[in-house]
């Protein structure tokens, strides 16, 4: 099951530029929270404080807290255990492109160090099946390689990758923007159907995306979060004044 | 800077339709009970002209603002004023329908003497014709406050239409050599009561609009609170 995200007081900075200030937020348990704002909001940025991706480059800094369940993710935990709980999906897919399906798939449960085959088996058609890739691609687990499926198959492959070592929360960073329209409603439905498993955090420029997948949207303007709401009240009737120039496309 | 300059224009040209279509549902009313004020039978044939391009109209606008939600996929105030323009669409050809329907009557009353009945229907009509314009004033001014005047006169439209049910009810009942004038202006009386009633919607749907909040079905005091 998912659990919850409460963030308080968060900054960060790429050197010094303050590109997140002072957010605080609630991100319920088993919902989908979609994040919008321009370009160079500091939406991504969000998202990657969210499992400590954020400090992996060396001039970015971090303060504030994030706390995972009751567990704050920046003072008791190291970073490897939190993205063992808060997994990640990126804009483009990134398959290991030599290994094959299966392979990428199990790569993070071998990198933890798991070797059991029975238990990788049945970890990789569980993760497959998750992300609605396992009827296409069954019959090639180990023959295929991950960078032979098509674009949406393989973010749904990268997908069942963060899956596999079974977090709590999916942080998916622009997931569709690289891909087709059967293949974005694939990935939209999957995140329809994870929701009932994983907490999930989508940062997308496609806003009538956010409004069909989340239920709670959080608008971002340089660096600060302008507005949080539910995606209702967010795309009908927003409080402020910036959401809707952002939102009914004026701003600018 | 200004972006979405197309959207833009083609909102404002919704707009300027419908409020085309607003000017001939307004003139076709105020025709209908210049009609039954003269008892001219040209007037009604004017109202009865009008029909055909308001629901020509009608068509039109619901295209147009049908075009707009699949090709621009609005958002917020603008999902919302297009949500509006098609409900105000909607009641202004209905507007339109009452004033044939009001047209029919004076025709038909035509066929019978010209006697004093005890119902203002001139002055139902300003007050309901003047709920119209308020409301269409409103919608064209963005004013949510005055909008939410017209909710109010609504009462009153309503009240007139029953003490005209009372009085002409009383009438045919004494005098039944008078039932068909007694009818026509009671049905008159209502299909005024109904403009009314379509401009309330259009006020409600300006202040859905303007402040997203949504009144309908709550009564005048209720809704006025509402809006705030």
């Amino acid at each position: 099951m998912g659990v919850g995200i409460s963030v308080e007081h968060l900054n960060a900075w790429y050197g010094t530029t303050h590109t997140l200030q002072d957010i605080n937020v609630n991100l319920p348990a088993n919902h989908a929270t979609a994040l919008i704002g321009p370009s160079g909001c500091g939406k991504s940025t969000f998202v990657r404080c969210l499992n400590r991706m954020h400090e992996t480059n060396p001039i970015a800094r971090a303060t504030g807290s994030v706390k995972l369940g009751d567990m704050d993710i920046y003072a008791d935990a190291q970073p490897v255990q939190i993205r063992r709980r808060i997994g990640m999906v990126f804009q483009r897919p990134n398959p290991f492109p030599t290994m094959s399906i299966y392979d990428n798939v199990a790569s993070g449960l071998k990198l933890n160090g798991f070797r059991n085959r029975a238990v990788l088996d049945e970890t990789v058609e569980r993760s497959l099946k998750a992300s609605a890739l396992w009827e296409e691609v069954k019959d090639d687990l180990k023959k295929k390689s991950g960078a032979s499926l098509s674009g949406g198959q393989q973010q749904r492959m990268c997908i069942a990758r963060a899956l596999a070592v079974d977090p709590e929360v999916l942080l998916m960073d622009e997931p569709a923007s690289a891909l087709d329209p059967v293949s974005t409603s694939k990935i939209e439905d999957l995140i329809f159907q994870l929701k009932s498993q994983y907490t999930i955090v989508i940062v997308t420029h496609n806003m009538q995306q956010a409004a069909r997948v989340a239920e709670n949207t959080g608008f971002f303007l340089n660096g600060k979060m302008v507005e949080f709401d539910s995606t209702h009240k967010i795309f009908t009737n927003p409080k402020d004044k910036r959401t809707e120039d952002y939102i009914t496309g004026r701003f600018g | 800077m200004v972006t979405r300059i197309k959207f833009q224009q083609n909102l404002d040209d919704l707009k300027e339709r419908l409020l085309i279509m607003a000017g001939m549902a307004e003139q076709a009313i105020q025709r209908s009970i210049e009609a039954y004020r003269t008892r001219d039978l040209s007037i009604c044939e004017m109202v009865f002209q009008s029909e055909p391009v308001i629901n020509r109209l009608e068509r039109e606008i619901d295209q147009m603002a049908l075009d707009l939600l699949a090709m621009e996929q609005p958002m917020a105030i603008d999902l919302r004023f297009i949500l509006s323009v098609i409900r105000i669409n909607a009641d202004l050809e209905r507007v339109g329908d009452q004033a044939v329907n009001i047209a029919v009557r004076v025709r038909e009353m035509g066929a019978f003497a010209n006697i004093e009945l005890p119902v203002d229907i001139p002055k139902l009509a300003l007050l309901a014709s003047a709920m119209v314009r308020k409301s269409l004033q409103a919608f064209i001014e963005a004013d949510a406050e005055l909008a939410q005047s017209v909710l109010k006169l609504d009462d009153q439209v309503d009240e007139m239409n029953d003490v005209a049910f009372n009085e002409l009810s009383a009438l045919i009942k004494d005098r039944p050599d008078l039932t068909p004038q007694s009818l026509n202006a009671l049905i008159i009386a209502r299909n005024l009561e109904r403009v009314g009633d379509h401009a309330t919607n259009i006020a409600e749907d300006v202040i859905f609009w303007v402040r997203g909040k949504d009144v309908r079905h709550q009564g005048a005091a209720v809704s006025s609170q509402m809006a705030d």
